[in-house]
């Protein structure tokens, strides 16, 4: 689809009420989809642009981007992906826009309270692919596990979901007993789900990391969107969903 | 002869269209693919599980469907009743269902926290997140193809057919055994083929009720999926594998009929 590229007369051009809004895409984790939608009509609103929001599991909207989708700003839950696209010359320098909790998610009424008891055997766990961020945390954790205690969660692994949501839902419809995601995910049940606070020294350091992509037609006003994750009504949003700031 | 000649071109501009439109798409798969990475994913352990996953459930569905699906169909082909069209409007509503639909559905219905799920669960069985769901699911998106197929297939046997086995003594069990199946075949086989096609590329219900784990319930579309971020090319050789057993299913299904329950194999 050709994106009126050609509208985009001018990014700056704020004021002009008339002109036609901006179209803006913007490929975000899917853990961040509570957030945005909060946040990103507020930002188009002001900066009279239409923001079409994209969510999925980080490394597929990377590979998105890799095959050329028309996206302007890609927002991951890792720091990774963003750096491995800015290798690539096809994000601009990435910035670490918020942090996150990685936790053990359980149903509300689960007896379930500590990583011990997911070792249990029988106990159905899901966990994120290995090619998502969600799930590369989840299998750095385990790693620091004793060894015996890793093999029996892995064993006990039923499904392995392309995103957070996958994960979230299979525990909310109660067909896993646990699953590993963030702690926004577990908010953004409300109450459906707790959130089981890992040990310190297993916690993973769960940072999000976003860029302008580098073919994008609205690079200023895709810059002004990154900037707002970390200092604006998105950089709000994600507070109150749960994340933490930037370090 | 005139207007005919614009016409006629206008037709053939649209076929022409529609069939690059529909086969560009699997030209780049094979084109993007060698046959060396073909086989080379072939050999990948992931694959194959995904590749054996798949052809099992969908052989056990279609046996369901075919076992369940013949008799329902023949019923509903062959009696009248009020109520018959509602009925079959319910069967073929699954056709239109986008599967994630389908997936919401049956979790609803049949999942742990679903309306049958305590009854399911009573009974000691498991579906979600096991390969029996992967079946499950199969099933619900791939029977009403089979359902509405043979429902024609047994609508148009010459009645009289019936009739004669009857007044020969036969019974209607025995006639229809007998007398409709083999008569209705093409048009069977027609329709466990669309079915086939249809659960060998099953996606979205299965991810949401049945999961994804190798070997367990990630079968070749779902794998697939897992591949497309991390090895496109990995990605593309499975692709191109489940082009060519859905080709070969069609293919051998025209062969086997000589061309004329899936619409004509001959131009003439």
């Amino acid at each position: 689809m050709a994106v009126a590229a050609g509208c985009g007369d001018d990014e700056s051009s704020q004021g002009a009420d008339s002109s036609p809004p901006t179209r803006l895409v913007v490929s975000a984790a899917a853990s961040m989809t509570e957030a945005l939608q909060k946040c990103a009509p507020r930002f188009g609103e002001m900066e009279n642009a239409d923001v079409k929001l994209s969510f999925a599991g980080s490394d597929e909207l990377a590979a998105q981007i890799r095959q050329a989708a028309k996206v302007d700003v890609y927002a991951a839950a890792n720091a990774k992906l963003p750096d491995d696209l800015h290798a690539d010359g096809l994000i601009d320098t990435p910035v670490v826009f918020a942090t996150n909790e990685f936790v053990l998610a359980v149903p509300k009424d689960s007896d379930i309270d500590s990583i011990d008891d997911v070792t249990k055997k029988g106990t159905k766990v899901v966990v994120g692919s290995q090619s998502v961020p969600i799930g590369s945390y989840t299998r750095e954790t385990l790693a620091k596990l004793p060894p015996d205690q890793e093999k029996s969660i892995l064993a006990n692994v039923r499904s392995e979901e392309p995103d957070v949501r996958g994960i979230v839902g299979k525990l909310t419809q109660g067909a896993a007993d646990a699953g590993f995601v963030y702690v926004t995910d577990v908010n953004a049940t409300t109450g459906e789900l707790k959130a089981i606070k890992l040990p310190d020294e297993l916690e993973p350091e769960v940072q999000y990391g976003a860029g302008v992509v580098t073919k994008s037609a609205q690079p200023k006003l895709a810059k002004r969107f990154v900037d707002g994750l970390t200092d604006g009504a998105c950089a709000d949003a994600l507070q109150e969903a749960g994340f933490g700031p930037a370090p | 002869m005139r207007t005919g000649g614009w016409f006629a071109v206008s037709l053939t501009l649209c076929l022409a269209s529609a069939l690059a439109f529909l086969t560009l798409p699997i030209i780049a798969i094979f084109a993007d693919s060698s046959p060396v990475d073909l086989i080379d994913s072939l050999g990948e352990r992931g694959a194959v599980d995904a590749l054996w996953l798949s052809l099992r459930t969908t052989a056990i569905s279609i046996a369901i469907i075919l076992l369940v699906g013949t008799p329902a169909a023949y019923l509903l082909a062959t009696r009248a009743f009020r109520g018959k069209s509602v009925i079959v409007t319910l069967i073929e509503l699954p056709l239109v269902l986008p599967p994630a639909v389908a997936g919401i559905g049956l979790l609803a219905a049949v999942g742990p926290a679903g309306i049958l799920g305590g009854a399911i669960e009573a009974a000691g069985i498991e579906l979600s997140l096991t390969t029996a769901g992967v079946v499950v699911a199969l099933t619900f998106v791939a029977s009403p193809f089979y359902l509405r197929q043979a429902m024609a297939a047994f609508g148009a046997v010459d009645r009289s057919l019936l009739d004669a086995s009857r007044t020969l003594g036969a019974s209607e069990a025995r006639g229809f055994l007998r007398v409709m199946i083999p008569v209705a075949v093409p048009g069977l086989v027609a329709g466990a083929a669309l079915a086939l096609g249809r659960a060998l590329g099953e996606f979205g219900a299965t991810l949401m009720f049945a999961g994804s784990f190798q070997g367990v319930t990630q079968t070749v579309p779902l794998a697939i999926y897992d591949r497309f971020s991390t090895n496109f090319d990995s990605a593309l050789a499975l692709s191109g594998v489940l082009v060519a057993v859905s080709g070969a299913i069609l293919l051998s299904v025209k062969l086997v009929q000589g061309g004329d329950a899936l619409g004509g194999w001959q131009t003439e």
